[in-house]
């Protein structure tokens, strides 16, 4: 059994390598749903917002970061769920922010609506829905290249 | 009534509501009208049961006695089920169902406005969180009403339709009780009756914007948040609550 505890960076790191589970394109600190890490005696805590009360990922997100840091040999772990601040996209990171693009999903602007199209950068587009595949997004098209694309929803 | 019990029974209300009205709207997946309203509906079914685990997790809390949010969903019978009427209405066609979801957002979206300020932290938490999805839903709810009242001749007909059905089940919202009386007095609730000011105004869009008419009459039907339900009821629960009926406990 090991006697030196990791330390709270080495964890924020770990959980920085932990995918989301329905964007796998960014981790659960890029996120932002990951409020706090600390050490409490020999028990480490996480403490956890959902994006959405109803997002069926939230389960998910729990277990993995569960299975990530028992992998990392932490024997001590306590999940807490936080709902207050509620969680809000501002909390998304700068790289996030760069990762979600990338990979084709407009990143939520304070305007209501996307930017530009991820995938040619035109910024004439078109809401096709308020709702998108998961709670967290919304869909529009591109009237340049005609596209449809995910829209991260800003809330 | 002692501040436990009122507490107990204003948060069945609110859960009780989100389940049923969540259930409702979780039946039109697979049936919307388009792909987009589909996967809407089904969203805000989803946000709405979110809700439901919320309050009706807190509400066991404060019971006390050792049952969970899914005990209080799932192993109660009608006469125990404290939601709106407006909740457990037949979804109709897809103008009855926005328009439902319309008249509920409105005062789902005031009420957690002020709960957001409740004096009760565990409260106050949620409604932050649940305002921001119903604001969301609003926007929609709104959008679509008043598209779809100003629209072609059998939108407006249909929306109208559905508004003058409705129209008896909202003043349900803002009738108060004794529980309701002894959370106002500890600033944990508001007074159900305050928000029907800006509900008026909000609802009125119907009218100046969807050119549709707001029905003449303050007939409201009550029941709902003491146990009284319309046949509606019984059938939503023989569905939702048929597999933790046949087989206690189950889990996957």
């Amino acid at each position: 059994m090991s006697t030196t505890l990791p330390s709270v960076q080495d964890v924020w790191d770990w959980l920085d390598a932990i995918p989301d589970p329905e964007i796998p394109a960014i981790s659960l600190v890029d996120l932002g749903i990951i409020r706090d890490v600390a050490w409490a005696d020999h028990t480490l805590q996480v403490t956890v917002t959902p994006t959405y009360s109803g997002c069926p990922a939230t389960a998910v997100i729990a277990l993995e970061i569960d299975r990530a840091l028992r992998a990392r040999g932490v024997e001590k772990l306590r999940l807490v769920n936080q709902l207050t601040p509620p969680w809000t996209t501002d909390w998304l990171s700068a790289s996030g922010r760069t990762k979600l693009e990338a990979y084709g999903i407009a990143p939520p602007s304070p305007a209501g609506g996307p930017d530009r199209c991820p995938r040619c950068g035109a910024t004439e587009l078109t809401r096709i829905s308020q709702f998108g595949s998961t709670p967290c997004k919304a869909q529009w098209r591109c009237d340049a290249c005609l596209e449809p694309f995910d829209y991260f929803k800003c809330i | 009534m002692t501040q436990q019990e009122a507490l107990f029974e204003f948060l069945l209300r609110l859960g009780d509501t989100t389940l049923i009205l969540g259930h409702r709207v979780s039946e039109w997946c697979g049936h919307g009208p388009v792909l987009e309203e589909d996967i809407a509906l089904a969203n805000t079914a989803l946000d709405l049961i979110g809700q439901t685990q919320l309050w009706l997790g807190l509400a066991a809390e404060v019971e006390g006695k050792g049952r969970t949010a899914d005990d209080l969903a799932y192993h109660r019978d009608a006469w125990d089920f404290r939601n709106l009427l407006i909740a457990e209405r037949p979804n109709g066609d897809f103008g009855h169902t926005i328009m439902r979801q319309f008249l509920y957002d409105a005062w789902s979206s005031l009420i957690l406005f002020r709960l957001s300020g409740s004096t009760d932290p565990g409260i106050a938490a949620i409604a932050q969180k649940a305002g921001k999805e119903v604001t969301y839903h609003l926007e929609r709810s709104a959008d679509l009403c008043i598209r779809l009242g100003d629209g072609t001749e059998e939108s407006h007909r249909r929306m109208q339709d559905a508004l003058d059905a409705l129209w008896p089940y909202t003043g349900e919202m803002f009738l108060g009780d004794d529980a309701d009386a002894v959370l106002v007095e500890t600033g944990i609730a508001p007074d159900p009756d305050d928000l029907r000011a800006d509900w008026d105004a909000t609802v009125s869009r119907l009218e100046s914007e969807g050119t549709l008419t707001l029905p003449d009459s303050s007939f409201a039907q009550t029941g709902g948040k003491t146990g009284r339900h319309s046949e509606h009821l019984g059938y939503i629960l023989a569905e939702m609550q048929w597999l933790q009926r046949a087989y206690p406990g189950a889990t996957w």
